[in-house]
Protein backbone atom coordinates (compact mmCIF):
# COMPACT_ATOMS: atom_id res chain seq x y z
CA UNK A 1 0.00 0.00 0.00
CA UNK A 2 1.52 3.31 -1.20
CA UNK A 3 0.40 5.60 1.37
CA UNK A 4 2.37 8.47 0.12
CA UNK A 5 0.30 8.05 -3.26
CA UNK A 6 -3.03 7.88 -1.10
CA UNK A 7 -2.26 10.82 0.68
CA UNK A 8 -0.84 12.75 -2.41
CA UNK A 9 -4.48 12.07 -3.65
CA UNK A 10 -6.32 13.02 -1.05
CA UNK A 11 -4.89 16.26 -1.04
CA UNK A 12 -5.25 17.18 -4.66
CA UNK A 13 -9.03 16.11 -4.27
CA UNK A 14 -9.52 18.05 -1.24
CA UNK A 15 -7.67 21.29 -3.00
CA UNK A 16 -9.26 20.40 -6.43
CA UNK A 17 -12.80 20.04 -4.77
CA UNK A 18 -12.55 23.38 -2.45
CA UNK A 19 -11.50 25.36 -5.33
CA UNK A 20 -14.40 23.96 -7.04
CA UNK A 21 -16.98 25.81 -4.32
CA UNK A 22 -15.36 28.67 -4.76
CA UNK A 23 -15.34 28.59 -8.97
CA UNK A 24 -18.28 26.69 -9.62
CA UNK A 25 -20.85 29.01 -7.44
CA UNK A 26 -20.25 32.01 -9.63
CA UNK A 27 -20.45 29.80 -13.04
CA UNK A 28 -23.73 28.30 -11.67
CA UNK A 29 -25.26 31.45 -10.39
CA UNK A 30 -24.73 32.53 -13.89
CA UNK A 31 -25.94 29.80 -15.56
CA UNK A 32 -29.12 30.04 -13.57
CA UNK A 33 -29.97 33.10 -13.61
CA UNK A 34 -28.76 34.63 -16.91
CA UNK A 35 -30.98 35.29 -19.66
CA UNK A 36 -28.46 35.67 -22.23
CA UNK A 37 -30.00 33.89 -25.37
CA UNK A 38 -26.35 32.15 -26.42
CA UNK A 39 -26.29 30.82 -22.66
CA UNK A 40 -26.64 27.06 -23.96
CA UNK A 41 -22.83 27.16 -25.05
CA UNK A 42 -21.52 27.82 -22.24
CA UNK A 43 -23.80 25.36 -20.45
CA UNK A 44 -22.44 22.78 -23.25
CA UNK A 45 -19.14 24.00 -23.02
CA UNK A 46 -19.00 23.37 -18.85
CA UNK A 47 -20.16 19.76 -19.68
CA UNK A 48 -17.61 19.04 -22.23
CA UNK A 49 -15.39 17.11 -19.72
CA UNK A 50 -18.03 14.50 -18.62
CA UNK A 51 -18.18 13.17 -22.68
CA UNK A 52 -14.32 13.98 -23.99
CA UNK A 53 -12.01 11.44 -23.21
CA UNK A 54 -9.42 12.90 -20.21
CA UNK A 55 -6.84 12.61 -22.91
CA UNK A 56 -8.18 15.13 -24.89
CA UNK A 57 -7.91 17.22 -21.73
CA UNK A 58 -4.36 15.87 -21.16
CA UNK A 59 -3.08 16.38 -24.61
CA UNK A 60 -4.12 19.89 -24.37
CA UNK A 61 -2.81 20.26 -21.05
CA UNK A 62 0.24 19.12 -22.40
CA UNK A 63 0.99 21.43 -25.63
CA UNK A 64 -1.13 24.25 -25.17
CA UNK A 65 -0.16 24.95 -21.90
CA UNK A 66 3.17 23.55 -22.48
CA UNK A 67 6.93 25.26 -22.54
CA UNK A 68 5.71 25.93 -26.62
CA UNK A 69 2.96 27.87 -26.19
CA UNK A 70 2.69 31.46 -25.05
CA UNK A 71 0.45 30.56 -21.85
CA UNK A 72 3.21 28.11 -20.99
CA UNK A 73 5.94 30.52 -21.56
CA UNK A 74 4.02 32.94 -19.17
CA UNK A 75 3.28 30.47 -16.76
CA UNK A 76 7.33 29.34 -17.10
CA UNK A 77 8.72 32.71 -16.17
CA UNK A 78 5.96 33.37 -13.32
CA UNK A 79 7.05 30.04 -11.54
CA UNK A 80 10.09 29.12 -12.97
CA UNK A 81 9.00 25.81 -14.41
CA UNK A 82 6.32 24.46 -16.89
CA UNK A 83 3.21 23.08 -15.76
CA UNK A 84 3.07 19.21 -16.75
CA UNK A 85 4.84 16.78 -14.02
CA UNK A 86 4.12 19.29 -11.12
CA UNK A 87 1.22 18.96 -8.93
CA UNK A 88 -0.02 22.44 -9.43
CA UNK A 89 -0.57 21.20 -13.23
CA UNK A 90 -2.34 18.00 -11.90
CA UNK A 91 -4.63 20.49 -9.90
CA UNK A 92 -5.51 23.04 -13.09
CA UNK A 93 -6.09 19.70 -15.20
CA UNK A 94 -8.16 17.97 -12.32
CA UNK A 95 -10.01 21.21 -12.11
CA UNK A 96 -11.25 21.20 -15.96
CA UNK A 97 -11.86 17.58 -15.31
CA UNK A 98 -14.27 17.84 -12.03
CA UNK A 99 -15.87 21.35 -13.53
CA UNK A 100 -18.61 20.02 -14.11
CA UNK A 101 -19.40 17.70 -11.38
CA UNK A 102 -19.52 20.93 -9.19
CA UNK A 103 -21.60 23.10 -11.23
CA UNK A 104 -24.44 21.32 -12.53
CA UNK A 105 -25.56 20.31 -8.88
CA UNK A 106 -24.89 23.70 -7.81
CA UNK A 107 -26.94 25.19 -11.00
CA UNK A 108 -29.66 22.67 -10.37
CA UNK A 109 -29.83 23.52 -6.91
CA UNK A 110 -30.42 27.43 -7.17
CA UNK A 111 -32.75 26.57 -9.86
CA UNK A 112 -35.05 24.82 -8.06
CA UNK A 113 -35.09 27.29 -5.33
CA UNK A 114 -38.96 28.82 -5.54
CA UNK A 115 -38.74 31.95 -7.25
CA UNK A 116 -41.63 33.14 -5.12
CA UNK A 117 -38.86 33.32 -2.25
CA UNK A 118 -36.78 35.46 -4.53
CA UNK A 119 -39.06 37.88 -5.13
CA UNK A 120 -40.45 37.95 -1.83
CA UNK A 121 -36.95 38.45 -0.71
CA UNK A 122 -36.34 41.64 -3.31
CA UNK A 123 -39.73 43.09 -2.33
CA UNK A 124 -38.03 42.90 1.38
CA UNK A 125 -35.38 45.44 -0.29
CA UNK A 126 -32.83 42.69 -0.42
CA UNK A 127 -30.39 43.11 -3.34
CA UNK A 128 -29.77 40.21 -5.48
CA UNK A 129 -27.01 39.10 -3.95
CA UNK A 130 -28.27 39.59 -0.53
CA UNK A 131 -31.04 37.59 -1.67
CA UNK A 132 -28.54 34.71 -3.23
CA UNK A 133 -26.88 34.55 -0.20
CA UNK A 134 -29.23 34.60 2.46
CA UNK A 135 -32.52 32.41 0.53
CA UNK A 136 -30.93 30.47 -2.13
CA UNK A 137 -27.38 29.35 -0.91
CA UNK A 138 -28.82 27.90 2.69
CA UNK A 139 -31.67 26.26 0.34
CA UNK A 140 -28.84 24.89 -2.07
CA UNK A 141 -27.02 23.13 0.92
CA UNK A 142 -28.24 19.69 -0.37
CA UNK A 143 -26.60 20.13 -4.43
CA UNK A 144 -23.66 22.40 -2.25
CA UNK A 145 -22.61 19.03 -0.82
CA UNK A 146 -23.40 16.92 -3.56
CA UNK A 147 -21.21 19.05 -6.22
CA UNK A 148 -18.02 18.85 -3.49
CA UNK A 149 -18.43 15.31 -2.92
CA UNK A 150 -18.92 14.41 -6.80
CA UNK A 151 -16.02 16.54 -7.85
CA UNK A 152 -14.36 14.86 -4.48
CA UNK A 153 -14.48 11.73 -5.35
CA UNK A 154 -14.17 12.33 -9.18
CA UNK A 155 -10.90 13.74 -8.75
CA UNK A 156 -9.84 10.70 -6.23
CA UNK A 157 -10.27 8.84 -9.33
CA UNK A 158 -8.71 10.65 -12.16
CA UNK A 159 -6.22 8.59 -14.22
CA UNK A 160 -6.10 9.81 -17.96
CA UNK A 161 -5.04 13.44 -17.69
CA UNK A 162 -2.86 12.15 -14.85
CA UNK A 163 -1.06 9.73 -16.81
CA UNK A 164 -0.41 12.34 -19.67
CA UNK A 165 0.83 14.93 -17.76
CA UNK A 166 2.11 13.58 -14.36
CA UNK A 167 5.24 12.20 -15.40
CA UNK A 168 4.47 9.87 -12.41
CA UNK A 169 7.42 11.69 -10.19
CA UNK A 170 6.79 9.75 -6.57
CA UNK A 171 5.44 12.45 -3.49
CA UNK A 172 4.75 15.10 -6.72
CA UNK A 173 2.29 13.50 -9.24
CA UNK A 174 1.94 10.11 -8.68
CA UNK A 175 -1.29 9.56 -7.43
CA UNK A 176 -3.28 6.46 -5.96
CA UNK A 177 -5.04 5.99 -9.50
CA UNK A 178 -1.54 5.87 -11.37
CA UNK A 179 0.18 3.51 -8.56
CA UNK A 180 -2.43 0.73 -9.31
CA UNK A 181 -1.84 0.95 -12.91
CA UNK A 182 1.82 0.50 -11.89
CA UNK A 183 1.42 -2.63 -9.69
CA UNK A 184 -0.95 -4.15 -12.09
CA UNK A 185 1.95 -3.94 -14.97
CA UNK A 186 4.73 -5.33 -12.47
CA UNK A 187 2.25 -7.82 -11.80
CA UNK A 188 2.13 -7.39 -7.93
CA UNK A 189 -1.52 -8.02 -7.88
CA UNK A 190 -1.90 -8.01 -4.44
CA UNK A 191 -0.62 -4.82 -3.84
CA UNK A 192 -2.85 -3.47 -6.17
CA UNK A 193 -5.82 -5.15 -4.72
CA UNK A 194 -4.79 -3.23 -1.22
CA UNK A 195 -5.01 0.00 -2.85
CA UNK A 196 -7.99 -0.74 -5.18
CA UNK A 197 -10.32 -2.13 -2.42
CA UNK A 198 -9.71 0.88 -0.50
CA UNK A 199 -10.37 3.31 -3.06
CA UNK A 200 -13.12 1.42 -4.16
CA UNK A 201 -14.34 1.39 0.12
CA UNK A 202 -13.72 5.35 -0.24
CA UNK A 203 -15.54 6.15 -2.97
CA UNK A 204 -18.66 4.00 -1.83
CA UNK A 205 -18.74 5.78 1.38
CA UNK A 206 -18.38 9.39 -0.42
CA UNK A 207 -21.07 8.63 -2.68
CA UNK A 208 -23.33 7.20 0.18
CA UNK A 209 -22.95 10.17 2.41
CA UNK A 210 -23.64 12.18 -1.15
CA UNK A 211 -27.25 10.54 -1.64
CA UNK A 212 -27.87 9.83 1.83
CA UNK A 213 -27.70 13.70 1.89
CA UNK A 214 -29.56 14.36 -0.75
CA UNK A 215 -32.34 12.34 0.79
CA UNK A 216 -32.57 14.10 4.02
CA UNK A 217 -33.39 17.04 1.69
CA UNK A 218 -35.84 15.46 0.11
CA UNK A 219 -37.44 14.68 3.78
CA UNK A 220 -38.00 18.37 4.49
CA UNK A 221 -39.26 19.40 0.59
CA UNK A 222 -42.71 20.80 0.29
CA UNK A 223 -44.08 17.72 -1.39
CA UNK A 224 -43.71 15.80 1.83
CA UNK B 1 -30.14 -11.82 -53.29
CA UNK B 2 -30.18 -9.84 -49.81
CA UNK B 3 -29.61 -12.89 -47.95
CA UNK B 4 -26.84 -14.19 -50.50
CA UNK B 5 -24.95 -11.20 -49.79
CA UNK B 6 -25.11 -11.04 -46.13
CA UNK B 7 -23.88 -14.81 -46.07
CA UNK B 8 -20.84 -13.65 -48.29
CA UNK B 9 -20.10 -10.53 -46.46
CA UNK B 10 -20.13 -13.02 -43.16
CA UNK B 11 -17.70 -15.32 -44.61
CA UNK B 12 -15.54 -12.37 -46.30
CA UNK B 13 -15.55 -11.15 -42.36
CA UNK B 14 -14.60 -14.42 -41.31
CA UNK B 15 -11.81 -14.97 -43.47
CA UNK B 16 -10.58 -12.02 -43.09
CA UNK B 17 -10.33 -12.18 -39.20
CA UNK B 18 -8.32 -15.51 -39.78
CA UNK B 19 -6.25 -14.48 -41.81
CA UNK B 20 -5.21 -10.72 -39.90
CA UNK B 21 -2.48 -11.79 -37.43
CA UNK B 22 -1.66 -9.52 -34.21
CA UNK B 23 1.53 -8.46 -32.97
CA UNK B 24 2.05 -6.84 -29.58
CA UNK B 25 5.63 -4.62 -29.52
CA UNK B 26 7.52 -3.14 -27.96
CA UNK B 27 7.16 0.82 -27.79
CA UNK B 28 10.96 1.23 -29.55
CA UNK B 29 9.58 -0.17 -32.74
CA UNK B 30 6.77 2.06 -33.24
CA UNK B 31 7.95 3.98 -36.12
CA UNK B 32 10.41 0.26 -37.82
CA UNK B 33 7.54 -2.10 -37.29
CA UNK B 34 4.75 -0.15 -39.21
CA UNK B 35 7.38 -0.64 -42.52
CA UNK B 36 8.23 -3.84 -41.59
CA UNK B 37 4.50 -4.67 -41.82
CA UNK B 38 3.88 -3.24 -44.59
CA UNK B 39 6.61 -4.33 -46.96
CA UNK B 40 5.93 -8.02 -45.70
CA UNK B 41 1.93 -7.22 -46.34
CA UNK B 42 2.54 -5.98 -49.58
CA UNK B 43 4.63 -9.30 -50.47
CA UNK B 44 2.41 -11.60 -49.04
CA UNK B 45 -0.75 -10.62 -48.58
CA UNK B 46 -0.91 -11.18 -44.86
CA UNK B 47 -2.78 -8.39 -42.67
CA UNK B 48 -0.81 -7.70 -39.27
CA UNK B 49 -2.65 -5.69 -36.75
CA UNK B 50 -0.03 -3.68 -34.32
CA UNK B 51 0.01 -3.20 -30.70
CA UNK B 52 2.06 -0.66 -28.80
CA UNK B 53 3.20 -0.70 -25.40
CA UNK B 54 6.00 -1.08 -22.60
CA UNK B 55 7.42 -4.56 -22.63
CA UNK B 56 6.73 -5.38 -19.18
CA UNK B 57 2.91 -3.97 -19.50
CA UNK B 58 2.55 -6.11 -23.24
CA UNK B 59 4.01 -9.40 -21.33
CA UNK B 60 1.58 -8.75 -18.37
CA UNK B 61 -1.35 -8.88 -20.84
CA UNK B 62 -0.13 -11.78 -22.18
CA UNK B 63 -0.33 -13.48 -19.09
CA UNK B 64 -3.70 -12.42 -18.72
CA UNK B 65 -5.05 -13.64 -21.89
CA UNK B 66 -4.38 -10.96 -24.56
CA UNK B 67 -5.15 -11.96 -27.92
CA UNK B 68 -1.64 -11.61 -29.26
CA UNK B 69 -0.16 -13.80 -32.14
CA UNK B 70 3.49 -12.20 -31.75
CA UNK B 71 5.31 -10.40 -29.24
CA UNK B 72 8.48 -8.21 -29.90
CA UNK B 73 10.00 -7.61 -26.26
CA UNK B 74 13.06 -4.90 -26.18
CA UNK B 75 14.17 -7.19 -23.50
CA UNK B 76 15.20 -10.92 -24.06
CA UNK B 77 14.04 -11.47 -20.32
CA UNK B 78 9.99 -10.92 -20.85
CA UNK B 79 10.53 -13.55 -23.78
CA UNK B 80 11.97 -15.93 -21.42
CA UNK B 81 9.51 -15.78 -18.93
CA UNK B 82 6.45 -16.28 -20.77
CA UNK B 83 8.43 -19.46 -22.58
CA UNK B 84 8.89 -20.50 -18.78
CA UNK B 85 5.14 -20.15 -17.78
CA UNK B 86 4.42 -21.87 -20.63
CA UNK B 87 2.81 -19.51 -23.05
CA UNK B 88 5.48 -18.93 -25.80
CA UNK B 89 6.92 -21.55 -27.75
CA UNK B 90 10.36 -21.72 -27.20
CA UNK B 91 11.72 -22.68 -30.68
CA UNK B 92 10.54 -19.53 -32.12
CA UNK B 93 12.84 -16.90 -29.58
CA UNK B 94 13.99 -15.18 -31.77
CA UNK B 95 17.05 -12.38 -30.99
CA UNK B 96 16.41 -9.90 -33.77
CA UNK B 97 18.49 -6.87 -33.19
CA UNK B 98 20.08 -4.57 -30.20
CA UNK B 99 18.30 -1.37 -28.82
CA UNK B 100 20.49 1.61 -28.85
CA UNK B 101 19.76 4.47 -25.91
CA UNK B 102 20.54 8.08 -26.47
CA UNK B 103 20.31 11.36 -24.71
CA UNK B 104 18.23 13.56 -26.38
CA UNK B 105 17.61 17.13 -26.93
CA UNK B 106 14.69 19.70 -28.43
CA UNK B 107 16.77 21.67 -31.39
CA UNK B 108 16.65 25.12 -29.05
CA UNK B 109 18.57 23.58 -26.31
CA UNK B 110 21.88 25.17 -25.74
CA UNK B 111 23.21 21.90 -24.71
CA UNK B 112 26.40 20.73 -26.53
CA UNK B 113 25.79 17.43 -26.54
CA UNK B 114 28.90 16.34 -28.29
CA UNK B 115 30.95 18.07 -25.57
CA UNK B 116 28.93 17.20 -22.52
CA UNK B 117 27.79 14.07 -22.81
CA UNK B 118 25.81 12.43 -20.32
CA UNK B 119 27.08 15.56 -18.42
CA UNK B 120 24.69 17.66 -20.03
CA UNK B 121 22.15 16.36 -17.92
CA UNK B 122 23.76 17.98 -14.74
CA UNK B 123 22.98 21.71 -16.71
CA UNK B 124 20.61 23.61 -14.67
CA UNK B 125 18.48 24.46 -17.80
CA UNK B 126 17.91 20.58 -17.52
CA UNK B 127 14.58 20.73 -15.38
CA UNK B 128 13.04 17.55 -16.04
CA UNK B 129 14.68 14.79 -17.48
CA UNK B 130 12.33 11.90 -19.48
CA UNK B 131 13.50 8.28 -19.28
CA UNK B 132 11.01 5.46 -19.90
CA UNK B 133 9.33 4.03 -16.32
CA UNK B 134 12.20 1.29 -15.42
CA UNK B 135 9.29 -0.94 -13.26
CA UNK B 136 8.23 -2.18 -16.99
CA UNK B 137 10.23 -0.82 -19.51
CA UNK B 138 13.69 -1.90 -20.31
CA UNK B 139 14.80 1.40 -21.75
CA UNK B 140 14.00 3.06 -18.90
CA UNK B 141 16.29 0.26 -16.42
CA UNK B 142 18.66 0.85 -19.30
CA UNK B 143 18.33 4.90 -19.09
CA UNK B 144 18.71 4.36 -14.69
CA UNK B 145 21.57 2.00 -15.38
CA UNK B 146 23.53 4.62 -17.40
CA UNK B 147 22.97 7.21 -15.00
CA UNK B 148 24.26 4.91 -11.88
CA UNK B 149 27.18 3.91 -14.42
CA UNK B 150 28.20 7.53 -15.02
CA UNK B 151 27.77 8.49 -11.35
CA UNK B 152 25.37 11.19 -11.83
CA UNK B 153 21.91 8.93 -10.46
CA UNK B 154 21.92 10.49 -7.14
CA UNK B 155 21.91 14.42 -8.82
CA UNK B 156 19.62 13.77 -10.92
CA UNK B 157 16.76 11.59 -9.55
CA UNK B 158 14.72 14.88 -8.41
CA UNK B 159 14.78 15.91 -11.89
CA UNK B 160 13.36 12.33 -13.28
CA UNK B 161 10.11 12.04 -14.74
CA UNK B 162 8.78 8.65 -16.34
CA UNK B 163 6.86 7.81 -19.25
CA UNK B 164 4.48 5.09 -19.32
CA UNK B 165 7.10 3.70 -21.88
CA UNK B 166 9.99 4.57 -24.07
CA UNK B 167 7.47 6.35 -26.97
CA UNK B 168 5.66 8.47 -24.16
CA UNK B 169 9.18 9.28 -22.89
CA UNK B 170 10.03 10.60 -26.46
CA UNK B 171 7.03 12.71 -26.32
CA UNK B 172 7.29 14.54 -23.01
CA UNK B 173 10.81 15.69 -24.34
CA UNK B 174 9.80 15.99 -28.19
CA UNK B 175 6.85 18.44 -26.57
CA UNK B 176 9.30 20.86 -24.72
CA UNK B 177 8.08 19.45 -21.57
CA UNK B 178 11.39 17.86 -20.52
CA UNK B 179 14.26 19.44 -21.40
CA UNK B 180 16.46 16.03 -22.46
CA UNK B 181 15.48 12.54 -22.54
CA UNK B 182 17.06 9.35 -22.52
CA UNK B 183 15.39 7.78 -25.18
CA UNK B 184 15.30 4.89 -27.58
CA UNK B 185 17.60 5.78 -30.75
CA UNK B 186 14.83 4.45 -33.29
CA UNK B 187 12.73 7.46 -32.03
CA UNK B 188 15.09 9.47 -32.19
CA UNK B 189 15.77 8.28 -36.35
CA UNK B 190 12.30 8.63 -36.47
CA UNK B 191 10.72 10.76 -39.04
CA UNK B 192 8.49 13.04 -35.88
CA UNK B 193 11.78 13.37 -34.09
CA UNK B 194 14.50 13.60 -36.70
CA UNK B 195 14.10 17.44 -37.22
CA UNK B 196 13.29 18.34 -33.95
CA UNK B 197 16.31 17.96 -32.07
CA UNK B 198 19.98 16.45 -31.99
CA UNK B 199 21.23 13.29 -29.84
CA UNK B 200 24.33 11.70 -28.47
CA UNK B 201 24.36 8.14 -28.19
CA UNK B 202 24.99 6.75 -24.95
CA UNK B 203 28.03 3.79 -25.17
CA UNK B 204 26.85 0.14 -25.02
CA UNK B 205 29.19 -0.35 -21.77
CA UNK B 206 27.04 2.13 -19.47
CA UNK B 207 24.27 -0.25 -19.79
CA UNK B 208 23.04 -4.25 -19.82
CA UNK B 209 22.26 -5.23 -24.00
CA UNK B 210 18.98 -4.16 -25.04
CA UNK B 211 18.54 -6.92 -26.91
CA UNK B 212 14.90 -7.41 -28.77
CA UNK B 213 13.46 -10.73 -28.87
CA UNK B 214 10.50 -12.04 -31.23
CA UNK B 215 8.52 -14.92 -30.07
CA UNK B 216 5.33 -16.83 -31.45
CA UNK B 217 2.56 -16.82 -28.29
CA UNK B 218 1.68 -20.35 -27.44
CA UNK B 219 -2.50 -19.33 -27.09
CA UNK B 220 -2.45 -17.80 -31.32
CA UNK B 221 -4.58 -19.88 -33.41
CA UNK B 222 -2.46 -18.95 -35.98
CA UNK B 223 0.69 -20.64 -35.10
CA UNK B 224 1.61 -21.13 -39.17
CA UNK B 225 0.87 -17.57 -39.79
CA UNK B 226 3.12 -16.09 -36.84
CA UNK B 227 5.92 -18.31 -37.76
CA UNK B 228 6.07 -16.99 -41.48
CA UNK B 229 6.07 -13.07 -40.12
CA UNK B 230 8.81 -14.11 -37.80
CA UNK B 231 10.59 -15.82 -40.60
CA UNK B 232 10.21 -12.56 -42.41
CA UNK B 233 12.21 -10.75 -39.90
CA UNK B 234 15.19 -12.64 -40.09
CA UNK B 235 14.82 -12.06 -44.19
CA UNK B 236 17.39 -9.53 -46.12
CA UNK B 237 14.87 -7.81 -46.68
CA UNK B 238 14.29 -6.96 -43.42
CA UNK B 239 17.57 -5.91 -41.88
CA UNK B 240 18.08 -2.52 -43.93
CA UNK B 241 14.34 -1.75 -42.23
CA UNK B 242 15.40 -2.17 -39.04
CA UNK B 243 19.20 -0.53 -39.48
CA UNK B 244 17.84 2.52 -40.80
CA UNK B 245 16.19 2.89 -37.36
CA UNK B 246 19.38 2.63 -35.77
CA UNK B 247 18.41 -1.19 -34.33
CA UNK B 248 22.06 -2.66 -34.65
CA UNK B 249 21.84 -6.54 -36.26
CA UNK B 250 22.85 -8.86 -33.04
CA UNK B 251 26.15 -10.56 -32.89
CA UNK B 252 24.88 -13.55 -31.70
CA UNK B 253 21.74 -15.06 -32.83
CA UNK B 254 20.18 -18.32 -32.87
Amino acid sequence: MNWEAFWLTVRLAAIVSTLLIAIGIPIAYWLTYSRWRWKFLVEAAVALPIVLPPTVLGFYVLVALGSRSPLGRWWESLTGHTLAFTFEGLVIGSLLYSLPFAVQPFAASFGAVDRSLLHASASLGHSPIQTFRRVVLPLSKAGLVTGFALSFAHTLGEFGVVLMVGGNIPGVTRTISIDIYDQVQAANYSSANQTALLLLIISFVVLSAVYGAIRRAWAVGPWR
Amino acid sequence: MSKLLALLLLFAGVFATAQEITVAAAADMSAALPQLVASYTKKTGQAVKLSFGSSGNLTNQIRNGAPFDVFFSADEEYPRQLIAEGLASKDTLYRYAVGRLVLWVPNDSPLDLSKLGIEALLDPSVKKISIANPATAPYGRAAEATLRHFGIYQRVSSRLVLGENVSQAAQFVESGNAQAGLIALSHALAPALKDKGRYWTVPLDAYPTLNQAAVVLSRSKQQDAARRFLEFLRSPEAAPLLTTYGFSLPTETY
